[in-house]
């Protein structure tokens, strides 16, 4: 994907460091991640190293630095999900996904991740595939969803 | 086509005739006409779906979208309704329809394919008893018959609800319909006739304390900001929400946005500033959108921006979107947050009331301390007093959790005892199970147990036996939980929380979460010094939980070996369980689980061998195989793949 960050940062055209956070908020609604081609562009807007901001995004878990997949897991591990079978429907993503939090499969279909509370801890444990809700999951029907993404997309 | 049907009510009249009016009550015409603004009286049916974000992920969304196809199709003419949550979240999607001259009654688990058989017994008069959760008691309205009132239910009638007045009766969207029930005319009232001194004492009256853990007197607070000498102050309203299972703050945003926002412009008149902040987390997306909206409103009613009402108070609302860190929560974390550095929570003093912001005089609240301001400038700092315990005046609202029958938000007066909000409104233990304990406050709380269940909830009580009352968060364990997994759980949290600032709370629950780690683990080879590190590590953690409460930087250290001297404290026998036994009862600690085939009932189908992820199953086909103790990590997917039962937990 291009990146076409000029129109984002022209939303700021004061260029303080407080606008850092916003404009990579922006960036990252935008496309999905933070490329490091992006990465470089705000540094040059705001006259901060890209190691800066590298050293910004890494800190907090909003950003991530691949694209998302076609399909955006987020996995629920809030405490209530925790006590939930949360831990266990983890691994069965990562075992049938084959990549961890935070990545991206290698076709681009699914990424993973992990958030805290989701607000619907009556229905732990759950799961959020781009805008769909997939609750009280039991580990064994993991494999079946999945497999339902990727027959819809053929 | 079901056309909307609005009361003609503008802005003007809303104006003028209520945000306007000082005198305690309206005159009896207004009222008339308010009450159709706030749908206690109905001239058409309304329909009203609960949208919070556990309505959402229920299915509300689709049960909207069918009702309005519902009505288009029969030609009916209603007006639909978004409200906020009820609190009732094990009852979602939950449905409301209000009849012209009845009671609203409330339905629950109303999902798009219930919805058509609803709507046709609604609107034929037809109570569908099956679906109903209970109806609204209005003096001017004819009750259903043999409904039960929703105040009586169990679940309702401990409550108290102040904060959650509003919550699943008006629109979160609607201005109008929170004016109509009362809101911003403290606020209009506040501005145009008390000063920033007065403002601060009656809040400082009601003893109202920090609701985001602290407990501080938020009049105090208030106080030192403003009598801080300097050009410039800062209120920062804390909405970050960063316990791991708290979502009562996002839900108090989703159902009610307003009266956020009318105690935040309060207490920004209070200290005297012209720039309020809300820092909420950026997955919030429903809240921020709500939010965002509300503030869009108040601004076109006047409510917000340059000389308000001709009072000569100024203010700018920003909504700020933090990008997700627990420790961003910590007030200096969240100031350099939004200064656009790495959140890291700098030493105090000095404080955020002297130095905060940008250096100048801030006050950092919490969302539901900020949502008390308007009902103790309606209803006075001496009705709040009355609320609550002595030391600790007001509600709280409290998210239930986990093992339990009821699951939801209530609110409760301060000082009720956990007991009877476990087994009152939460309804107690499902299944006949025996209730294990209740954890509070999530990562920096602790564990009551049955033996001291009967402790009041307030910030005293609960401190006297190690718990920090934290965002209000209970999560009830039963005993199919461990207790040390959930221990380990919280441990996980903080150690990749942990900003990475100061040693005791980086090194240090990084030693912890490993001793954990050890506990549960089942190491392949036993006889190198791995059970002597297990028993060194267990005896440590006293101590090593002492160092870093003492000598971390911010509560987030501090705050972080609560849960493990307090689980120490009630569940040695757990502790031992899994250390000298190497078992877990509950079952949930999956390594320390061994596995054995019965050899009478296997038949060697060797359906479970070539499963093992560890080869730790031999045999030969058509004869019973065998695990290898040693090899094997306790997974289970043997057990799961045996069509013959022929495995079990030894
Ligand atoms: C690690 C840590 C996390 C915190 N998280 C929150 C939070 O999510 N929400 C909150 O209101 N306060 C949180 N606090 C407390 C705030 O630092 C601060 O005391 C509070 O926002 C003050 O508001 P109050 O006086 O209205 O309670 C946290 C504190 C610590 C140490
Ligand atoms: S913990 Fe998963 S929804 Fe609350």
């Amino acid at each position: 994907m291009d990146y076409q960050t000029s129109a984002i940062l022209a939303k700021y055209p004061r260029g303080q460091s407080d606008c850092l956070i916003p404009i990579l908020q922006d960036i990252q609604e935008e496309y999905g991640y933070l490329s490091e081609t992006a990465v470089v562009e705000v540094g040059r807007h705001l006259d901060l190293p890209s190691s800066k901001i590298f050293g910004l995004a890494t800190f907090y878990n909003q950003f991530r630095f691949e694209p998302r997949g076609r399909f955006h897991v987020s996995l629920c591990h809030g405490t209530s999900c925790n006590v939930a079978a949360a831990p266990e429907i983890l691994r069965e993503l990562e075992k049938i996904l084959k990549i961890r939090p935070g990545e991206t499969t290698r076709d681009g279909m699914f990424s993973l991740e992990i958030l805290a509370c989701m607000g619907a801890c009556h229905l732990a444990p759950l799961i959020r595939v781009n805008d769909n809700y997939h609750t009280k999951l039991d580990p064994g029907s993991i494999g079946d969803i999945i497999d339902s993404y990727i027959t819809g997309e053929e | 086509m079901s056309e909307k049907i609005h009361i003609p009510v503008e802005k003007e009249y809303l104006v003028n005739n209520v945000l306007l009016n000082e005198s305690a009550d309206l005159p009896v015409e207004v009222e008339k006409i308010l009450r159709f603004v706030r749908k206690d009286k109905v001239k058409h049916p309304v329909i009203m779906v609960g949208t919070g974000s556990c309505g959402l992920i229920s299915g509300a969304g689709e049960t909207l979208l069918e009702i309005n196809k519902y009505l288009l199709d029969r030609d009916i003419k209603a007006d639909v309704i978004e409200t906020g949550c009820t609190g009732y979240c094990s009852l979602e999607p939950v449905v409301d329809v209000h009849l012209p001259g009845k009671t609203r009654i409330s339905f629950k688990n109303v999902s798009a394919e219930k919805l058509p058989f609803l709507l046709d017994s609604m609107l034929n008069n037809i109570v569908p008893h099956e679906y109903v959760v209970g109806q609204y008691e209005n003096p001017s309205l004819e009750l259903w018959k043999d409904v039960p009132l929703i105040g009586e239910l169990p679940f309702f009638a401990m409550q108290y609800r102040n904060l959650m007045k509003n919550w699943g009766r008006i629109s979160p969207h609607s201005i109008e319909e929170y004016i109509a029930a009362g809101g911003y005319r403290s606020y209009v009232k506040t501005i145009r006739n008390y000063t920033h001194e007065e403002v601060c004492d009656i809040v400082e009256k009601s003893g109202l304390q920090g609701r985001g853990g602290g407990g501080f007197l938020t009049g105090k607070k208030w106080k030192i900001a403003h009598t801080a000498m300097a050009d410039q102050r800062f209120l920062l309203c804390n909405a970050n929400e960063s316990d791991p299972g708290g979502f009562a703050n996002r839900s108090m945003i989703e159902s009610d946005p307003h009266r956020l926002i009318e105690g935040l412009v309060i207490a920004a008149y209070a200290i005297g500033t012209s720039r309020a902040y809300i820092y909420i987390r950026s997955d919030y997306i429903t809240a921020i959108n709500r939010l965002e909206k509300a503030i869009d409103r108040a601004q076109y009613y006047g409510l917000l921006g340059y000389n308000v009402y001709g009072s000569g108070f100024n203010i700018d609302i920003i909504v700020s979107k933090g990008p997700g860190a627990f420790v961003c929560g910590e007030e200096t974390a969240m100031i350099s947050s939004i200064e656009g550095k790495r959140g890291m929570p700098s030493p105090k003093p000095p404080y955020p009331a002297i130095s905060g912001l940008f250096g100048k005089p801030t006050v950092v609240n919490n969302v539901e301390t900020l949502s008390n301001i308007p009902a103790i400038f309606e209803n006075g700092p001496d009705w709040f007093m009355s609320l609550g315990n002595k030391t600790a005046p007001g509600t709280k609202i409290l998210t239930l959790s986990g093992k339990l029958n009821n699951q939801g938000i209530i609110e409760v007066p301060l000082g009720t005892k956990v007991k009877d909000i476990i087994f009152g409104a939460g309804g107690g233990v499902p299944a006949k199970k025996e209730l294990k304990a209740v954890q509070i406050g999530g990562p920096s709380g602790g564990f009551v147990t049955s033996e001291n269940i009967d402790i009041p909830y307030d910030f005293d009580s609960l401190a006297s036996v190690g718990i920090y009352m934290g965002s209000g968060g209970m999560l009830v364990l039963d005993e199919d939980c461990c207790i040390i997994d959930t221990v380990k759980y919280f441990m996980d949290f903080i150690q990749k929380e942990s900003c990475g600032k100061c040693i005791p709370c980086r090194e240090g629950t990084r030693r912890m979460l490993e001793v954990y780690e050890n506990i549960t683990k089942r190491p392949v080879d036993e006889n190198g010094h791995a059970t002597l590190e297990r028993f060194k590590g267990v005896m440590q953690l006293e101590s090593l939980a002492s160092v870093i409460k003492d000598t971390s930087l911010c509560g987030l250290g501090q705050k972080a070996p609560n849960p493990v001297i307090s689980s120490l404290k009630y569940f040695r026998n757990d502790y031992e369980e899994h250390i000298f036994d190497r078992e877990c009862s509950a079952g949930v600690c999956k390594e320390l689980r061994l596995f054995y085939i019965d050899v009478e009932k296997c038949t060697g189908c060797t359906a479970c061998a070539p499963k093992c992820p560890v080869s730790a199953i031999i045999g030969t086909k058509r004869h019973p195989f065998f695990i290898v103790e040693e090899k094997c990590t306790g997974c289970g997917i043997c057990y799961d793949v045996c069509k013959f039962n022929a495995i079990s937990v030894k």
